[in-house]
């Protein structure tokens, strides 16, 4: 059996390429190098009326064939109750979903899920912002700086994951010598807290190089006579950094945000793996893994789907929110 | 209000290219000052050691009576007009302008009245609340001497300002800013490499080229008496005519063709030989002339210029749209308007002539008289 949610034995219950896939779809289409007036007004004529749904067919195939009839499938066996062994399955309505929505360990791991992405969500932003800044300020050297700081993205998440394991391994990981010489016995896997904060660490880590290219080729992309003007108008670097380098980061910083939200959702899948797969019980571990076990792990496809489409639901809420509520502050130039 | 002195002012970078080269120049209060040149003559980057924006090498910049080489570029009480205009995107007009003041934590309604005594002076009060990217190039250029006005500096810095827009709103721009600082009266550097945008706004100009000053004069004085060929070449349109030429006596030999100046003193037997496009007119017959092949003329309206070759030397002249043109025309030129160079090193030849300038005007009074 494979781990990683991408893979196609897993698609047809899974929302995770499904939801990210289609927050993605939002988060794409105002991207900061792409502002809205521009669609407008460069509008391409075609001779034949069918030539534009032809150049579009085998994008809309690939998002039919993995998003729509996998959400269809999810949607369609969240109402049954699948046999066990596979020899048949049974109608039983909302049944799955109440069930689900009535367990408290549902709801604790909800609770810890919303933790999780908030953390990560806010650190790998805030950690790749602070590092863009600081390379942005650099002169000397500053592309091999950069290099050895964008190099982590090419780490897959397993590995990642395997690394920060071992960071955090009982008998080797550094940071557990480090965390003992101030006395405290950092225990991953066995201490709820203390995996919640490897998971949490190691998730981090993995995003930030991701951030960083993005912020800092959003800095450069703020036009240096604007910055110098600020020069002169403010002598505060802090305020200045406030009052108008981020402000003209914020459409970098909005598409990076659903790009993280949705990364802290779905994409540490394989750190969370690494970490609590084969260990004791009452490990933290957020709703998409929840899913997978009781799908592959428990055979509850019914639950399992449930469980997706209501992460399905969660992110399109979520999505929808910071489109109207966050974009909103947001000035494309 | 301040003097600006810069003294030895030299900007080495990096590599050890010297963009700027030990210039030294001393701007009087509320004198509009224009440093002219070419492309990476320096200008920019002396006006930017000014600003704070470049770090100086060597030398010293005073604003007033204080040397500001390490002070803040915020805290130099000075304000620049950037080239593409450099405003914050994100901002309303209003905020534009208010920015810099609420940063140096001026009271609400001292901004509210700077800045609408700005906006009414430059006539953008009824887009205070747009944003940037709803103005076009000549209010967005007009914000931006607005963000500038409402600080009240001691300086004003402009680089460029006027390079973005096109030539019809370049003229009347040009107009505006004189205006505005006649009557702020605040002592202004201004960066271009339009030698008519210098003329036209200096009080004083100062030309640059390869990051040393070449000349600093009132524009008349630059356009009459250029320091070199440089500046001969480079102030005024069409560039100075530059002919190297022998002399022998009081005659100028070039090549074949021989004009008799009446009175040459203490010259070099060789030299450079300037003078101005419309210094020339089609000669009398009973007159020494040269004579030039004519290859193509341009027509301006209210004068032509005739481009053409003395003696296989390329040479333009300005002259009357009524005269009419033969394939080869004969000019000549009063020995007042001939300006003389060295021709090795560039410089202007001082000669007896130069001294005089009250009467070289009542020369060339007497001389437009008569002809």
């Amino acid at each position: 059996m494979t781990n990683t949610p991408s893979s196609s034995a897993m698609s047809g219950t899974l929302a995770t390429p499904a939801a990210g896939g289609f927050s993605r779809l939002f988060g794409l289409r105002k991207s900061p190098t792409r502002p809205p007036e521009d669609t407008a007004a460069k509008r391409v004529q075609f001779n034949s009326p069918l030539l534009p749904y032809l150049f579009l067919a085998p994008q809309m195939a690939i998002i039919f064939i993995f998003f729509y009839w996998p959400s269809v499938q999810a949607i369609h066996s969240s109402f049954y109750l699948e046999d066990p062994f596979g020899f048949g399955s049974t109608f039983v309505g909302f049944a799955n979903y109440t069930d689900v929505l009535k367990s408290g360990e549902y709801l604790s791991i909800a609770r810890f899920t919303a933790v999780f992405t908030a953390l990560v969500t806010f650190f790998s932003l805030a950690i790749g912002l602070l590092l863009a800044v600081t390379a942005d300020g650099v002169i000397k050297g500053n592309a091999t700086y950069k290099t050895l700081l964008i190099w982590v993205y090419a780490i897959a998440p397993p590995v990642a994951g395997l690394m920060g394991m071992m960071m955090f391994d009982q008998h080797i990981g550094p940071l557990v010598k480090f965390a003992a010489f101030f006395g405290w016995d950092i225990k991953v896997g066995l201490y709820y807290t203390d995996t919640a904060l490897a998971m949490i660490v190691v998730s981090v880590w993995k995003q930030i190089p991701y951030n960083f290219i993005f912020f800092l080729s959003g800095l450069q992309g703020i036009p240096v006579s604007v910055r110098e003007a600020a020069l002169m108008d403010c002598r505060s670097g802090i305020r200045r950094f406030w009052t108008v380098t981020l402000p003209l980061l914020a459409p970098t910083a909005f598409f990076l945000l659903i790009i993280n939200t949705t990364y802290a959702l779905f994409d540490t899948f394989g750190v969370i793996d690494v970490m609590v797969k084969d260990k004791a019980a009452n490990n933290p571990i957020t709703l998409v893994y929840k899913v997978y076990m009781d799908g592959f792990r428990g055979n509850d496809l019914g639950g399992s789907s449930a469980q997706s489409v209501i992460l399905m639901v969660i992110v399109f809420v979520l999505t929808i929110f910071q489109f109207r509520f966050i974009e909103r502050r947001v000035h494309y130039s | 209000m301040a003097a600006i002195n810069i003294t030895n002012v030299s900007k080495i970078y990096a590599g050890g290219v010297e963009a700027v080269k030990s210039v030294s120049i001393d701007i009087a209060d509320g004198e509009f000052i224009v440093l002219v040149g070419p492309s990476g003559c320096g200008k920019s980057t002396l006006l930017r050691m000014v600003a704070g924006l470049e770090a100086i090498s060597k030398g010293t910049v005073e604003i007033g009576d204080r040397v500001i080489n390490d002070v803040e570029p915020a805290e130099r009480d000075i304000a620049m007009v950037f080239q593409n205009y450099a405003l914050y995107p994100h901002m309303t007009v209003y905020n534009n302008l208010a920015y810099g003041l609420k940063n140096r934590g001026t009271p609400k309604a001292e901004i509210d009245a700077r800045v609408a005594e700005a906006a009414r002076m430059l006539e953008i009060e009824q887009y205070l609340t747009r944003k940037p990217r709803a103005l076009s190039g000549g209010q967005r250029q007009r914000v931006a001497m607005g963000r500038a006005i409402v600080r009240k500096p001691a300086a004003f810095l402009f680089d460029e300002p006027l390079s973005n827009l096109d030539a019809k709103l370049r003229v009347t721009m040009r107009g505006e800013i004189k205006q505005l600082q006649k009557r702020l009266g605040t002592t202004s550097l201004y960066v271009t490499h339009d030698q008519l945008e210098a003329m036209t706004l200096a009080d004083r100009l100062v030309v640059l080229n390869g990051g040393q000053i070449e000349q600093i004069g009132r524009p008349l004085d630059v356009y009459h008496k250029p320091a070199s060929t440089f500046v001969a070449s480079f102030i005024g349109s069409p560039a100075m005519n530059l002919l190297r030429a022998t002399r022998d006596g009081t005659r100028l030999h070039f090549g074949s063709q021989v004009l008799e100046t009446g009175r040459l003193t203490a010259l070099p037997t060789e030299l450079t030989v300037g003078f101005r496009a419309e210094d020339l007119r089609v000669a009398r017959t009973s007159e020494q002339s040269l004579a030039m092949k004519v290859d193509y003329v341009e027509e301006l309206g209210a004068q032509r210029l005739v481009h053409g070759s003395v003696d296989g030397k390329t040479l333009t002249a300005a002259l009357s749209p009524e005269i009419e043109l033969a394939d080869t025309i004969a000019l000549t030129i009063a020995p007042l308007r001939l300006h003389f160079f060295d021709t090795t090193t560039g410089k202007r030849l001082t000669q007896a002539l130069d001294g005089l300038g009250g009467r070289r005007e009542v020369a060339s009074a007497l001389e437009t008289a008569v002809g």
